[in-house]
């Protein structure tokens, strides 16, 4: 047997493990409700907020004002970050101007300037979205621009020996030498969406995940606040999972596979 | 002597590059003069730093020069160009692209079809032999058949002349005596004028037509040796004393100018 040195939780396969994991994570939950019910609410009790909230369909009007916001905010992000990040990296003086002004923002908590953007554009969703818009910006122009900087000279030697033109070079080497890149943007970019989103719903509004955990903290409704906490985290999954999905499908040639 | 007899393909006149370094101007080359006959295979040695590559890649028109021109069939080079195929040391395939695709790359380029691009691509696969390889990602390659796959490439695009730039340089020695050894089976079959820039003296003499020495920095042709070894050759040759004797010569014309940096 090649297997016999090898312990015995080496031969439990993948889901099996997932399942364990959630076990114990819902193990220690129940702990914690038993020691502090007011504060972790049990399973039980967030299960029926759940329940409850989903017939009404007030939950499902939540989840969707913030992943509306969360999607605009870097849907825009992204289709904006890839010209910048192209334009820095091609013309020295934007990049002389612009990267300042992205590490100097950059290092600012988003809930330091939503105040500003509110006084802007008002309470609505346009500021909400503006936040999200400037934290996933600013994460993925960065990263994009390290990516088209990044592009192997001698490839680009290559393909003009081989008799490619500058559009050729642009279509045929930088667009997918830096695929990688952009999809490690989208990823970083849909974090910091999410993690943007509590910070843009802070204020106004009465839609929205964040909103409904304030307003329940404000009432002590923990059942609801956990609820929007775990819906948030299953939201954050999913983003992950899709962009981890398209990097297989475009990024599979890369020689460093990321795990 | 090898080469003459055969019309001038590339003729490298008086060719000067200088660059601007923080240190000042630096003369990389330095008045280079050399008839490349069509036909023929040219070996370059010289030490470190003497400005071979900088040479390949200005008749490559990649680079251009400060002073002098290169002619190409009496035309003078402006620009790179499929004409010049160049293989490089670090293999540069298009990592996003199988093996197949990164062969059709320049063929498609040239407005082929895809079919016929890909009927083109096969026959070189071949030549190499990487047929079973073709829809790999170059990540699934060991370092010589990625070299293989850039000189099927190189190959590919039919090019007057082919540039090599210490292309077996990063590879293990076995490996490189077997890809020395289908080179030279290639260029007999086909006779492509090329031109190869290596730091081993063996692997010039074992390969070459003409050997060219040049100086330490600034880089000029020091001298240009006949490699009077008739083809066809094999590792055997290696053994043969007037190889040996070639490979004394030449490495103590090497050896002196790499002294010369030292001091």
């Amino acid at each position: 047997m090649q297997d016999k040195n090898k312990p015995i939780w080496a031969k439990i396969p993948n889901w099996v493990w997932v399942l364990i994991s959630f076990a114990c994570a819902i193990a220690l939950w129940l702990f914690a409700s038993s020691q502090l019910p007011a504060v972790f609410a049990p399973p039980t009790e967030v299960w029926a907020a759940f329940v409850s909230k989903i017939e009404s369909g007030i939950l499902l009007e939540h989840v969707w004002a913030s992943l509306s916001r969360v999607l605009i905010g870097f849907g825009l992000a992204f289709i904006t970050a890839i010209p910048v990040a192209f334009l820095m990296a091609w013309y020295d003086p934007i990049r002389h101007i612009v990267e300042p002004w992205i590490q100097f923002v950059r290092n600012i908590p988003p809930l330091a300037y939503v105040f500003l953007l509110i006084a802007w554009l008002g309470i609505g969703n346009e500021s909400k979205i503006a936040v999200i818009f400037i934290a996933a910006f600013l994460v993925q122009v960065v990263t994009i621009y390290q990516g088209v900087k990044g592009v192997d000279t001698t490839l680009i030697k290559a393909a003009r020996v081989l008799g490619a033109k500058q559009t050729d070079i642009f279509f045929k080497v930088t667009i997918p030498a830096t695929t990688p890149f952009i999809l490690v943007a989208a990823r970083l970019g849909l974090s910091t969406s999410l993690t943007t989103l509590m910070a843009s719903e802070i204020v106004g509004g009465d839609r929205g995940l964040g909103m409904m955990i304030q307003q329940a903290s404000g009432y002590y409704q923990m059942d609801t606040v956990l609820l929007g906490i775990i819906m948030l985290g299953i939201i954050g999954i999913c983003f992950e999972k899709i962009v981890r999905f398209l990097e297989r499908r475009f990024t599979g040639w890369q020689e460093t596979v990321q795990q | 002597m090898a080469g003459n007899g055969s019309a001038v393909k590339v003729h490298v006149d008086h060719v000067v590059k200088k660059f601007q370094t923080r240190k000042g101007e630096m003369t990389a080359l330095n008045g280079v003069d050399l008839d490349i006959h069509e036909n023929e295979f040219i070996t370059v040695v010289g030490p470190s730093g003497c400005g071979k590559s900088t040479l390949l890649n200005i008749i490559g028109g990649l680079e251009t020069p400060t002073d002098g021109q290169v002619l190409v069939d009496g035309k003078p080079v402006n620009g790179p160009s499929p004409e010049r195929g160049i293989v490089f040391q670090q293999y540069a395939l298009f990592p996003w692209l199988t093996v197949i695709k990164n062969v059709m790359f320049g063929l498609k380029l040239q407005g082929k079809s895809n079919q016929e691009a890909e009927e083109i691509a096969r026959k070189y696969l071949k030549m190499v032999d990487l047929e079973e390889f073709a829809n790999h990602y170059p990540k699934e390659l060991s370092g010589g058949m990625k070299q293989r796959v850039a000189i099927a490439r190189a190959y590919a695009t039919n090019p007057q002349v082919l540039l090599m730039d210490e292309p077996f340089g990063a590879l293990d020695a076995q490996t490189r005596t077997q890809l020395q050894q289908e080179l030279i089976e290639t260029w007999e079959k086909e006779r492509k004028t090329c031109f190869f820039i290596t730091h081993d003296v063996e692997e010039a003499i074992i390969l070459g037509n003409r050997c060219v020495i040049m100086s330490a920095r600034p880089g000029r042709v020091k001298d240009i040796i006949d490699i009077d070894i008739p083809y066809p050759r094999d590792q055997a040759t290696k053994m043969s004393p007037r190889f040996l004797e070639l490979k004394n010569e030449i490495w103590s014309q090497v050896y002196q100018e790499y002294l010369s940096v030292r001091k």
